[in-house]
């Protein structure tokens, strides 16, 4: 038996159309300024944000504190590591009119927030 | 140490459940035991590196860095997962086949399935870095540290018991059917990472076609809950996928199952030697293991 010869093939031959099918294009960034949000003391300030609905989001997001923070929200489906002394950019799909939780999932107990679009 | 447990066990579960596949996908295959246990080794080594460097790769790609990174072993995992099951197309007959007759003898002469390693270290580096990140931090804020490393170590250890119970529930299945199983289970998580990866494009502003939520599930299964953290590990839920997600994932399907068929079809000519006892083998397991994802309609 010989393996692989014939398959490797197919495999290389095909390879560029999933390529082409995974490989999503890129589009335009969101223009808005982005909303600035503090971690200090494993806690989110300001502990609510308003945004507009339907509109992408952009959050800066500045860690102060010594640790890594990981801001975290299934609703937003975002989740994202902000380094220790570091900062981070979120990006958010545009929203339904609702109220959005997050937290930072290292310190679940003190780092809460919430993201109003109306 | 319960917070700790609960938060580990979150971040290793998803590496756990690739594991437990990957250990029931390679049965038979001489020194995948070495592989996978290299690639649980790499991907930890790369999650202590990715936790130490986690400032510098935040800031490349204007501030991307995670996303892309993220979405490159995503797909990088992807191409792998295709070629095992591609290979598998050509070779999962013989295996099968060898593993029914000599029991749970390890199958020689079949080349060790690199690819797969190559995706256990990448779960595990992904998962992983995040955990470091999380002890680090736990052990750094000095409050009741040994408790809460407890509770890590927990967690660590409880994701290695999802790990082996996926693992030893696939060994239920008969040899068989193993491989036809471990297929789609692989075909599915390949279109789930693919799936995943466009969502950390997206997140990174790459991308951001089709986002609108297709619909919204959450009130069945929410993506932030244990067992809707298994079914994106698995199948690569989300309660509310945007139309490039559902894209990637059944692209990823449709371009597997045709591969694999494409190869199983010109394997099963290709070897006449072993023509009889795949006749014996398609008799007995109905549907042949050989064609892997492919061979369910």
């Amino acid at each position: 038996m010989v393996p692989g010869t014939g398959d490797s093939c197919v495999f290389l031959r095909l390879l560029p159309a999933a390529a082409l099918l995974v490989l999503p294009v890129a589009a335009a960034r969101a223009a808005d300024p982005p909303l600035e949000l503090t971690i200090k003391d494993h806690a989110f300030a300001p502990a609510e944000l308003r945004v507009k609905a339907g509109q992408p989001v952009v959050l800066h997001i500045r860690n102060e504190d010594a640790t890594a923070e990981e801001f975290d929200s299934a609703s937003l489906k975002v989740e994202k590591v902000i380094p220790a002394h570091g900062e981070a950019t979120v990006r958010i799909r545009p929203l339904k009119p609702g109220t959005y939780k997050f937290e930072g999932e290292y310190h679940e107990d003190t780092a809460q927030g919430t993201l109003v679009a109306e | 140490m319960l917070a700790a447990l609960v938060i580990v066990f979150r971040e290793v579960i998803e590496a756990g459940l690739i594991v437990g596949i990957v250990l029931a996908a390679t049965r038979g295959v001489t020194g995948r035991g070495r592989v996978v246990a290299a690639g649980v080794g790499g991907g930890v080594l790369g999650a202590c590196l990715l936790a130490a460097f986690a400032g510098e790769l935040s800031a490349l790609f204007a501030g991307a860095g995670q996303e892309v990174f993220n979405a490159a072993v995503l797909l990088a995992a992807v191409a792998m997962l295709t070629w095992h099951n591609v290979w598998m197309a050509g070779h999962g007959r013989s295996m099968a086949r060898e593993l029914r007759a000599a029991g749970t003898a390890v199958v020689a002469g079949e080349r060790p399935p690199a690819a797969l390693a190559v995706v256990v270290g990448i779960a595990v580096l992904r998962e992983g870095s995040e955990v470091v990140l999380f002890l680090y931090g736990v052990l750094a804020g000095g409050t009741s540290a040994a408790a809460l490393a407890t509770g890590g170590v927990l967690g660590v250890a409880a994701g290695a018991a999802v790990a082996a119970m996926m693992y030893y529930g696939l060994l239920a299945i008969p040899a068989a059917r193993l491989f036809q199983a471990t297929g789609w289970l692989i075909t599915l998580l390949a279109a789930g990472m693919a799936a995943t990866a466009v969502a950390f494009l997206q997140q990174g502003g790459f991308a951001q076609v089709m986002q609108a939520p297709l619909w919204d599930t959450s009130w069945l299964l929410a993506d932030g809950s244990i067992p809707g953290r298994l079914a994106h590990a698995l199948v690569g839920y989300t309660d509310q996928p945007d139309g490039l997600q559902l894209l990637a994932w059944a692209a990823t399907v449709a371009l597997i199952w045709t591969m694999t068929r494409a190869v199983a079809r010109r394997a099963r000519p290709a070897g006449p030697a072993t023509r009889p006892a795949a006749g014996a083998v398609g008799a007995a397991g109905g549907r042949g293991p050989a064609a892997g994802s492919a061979a369910a309609e």
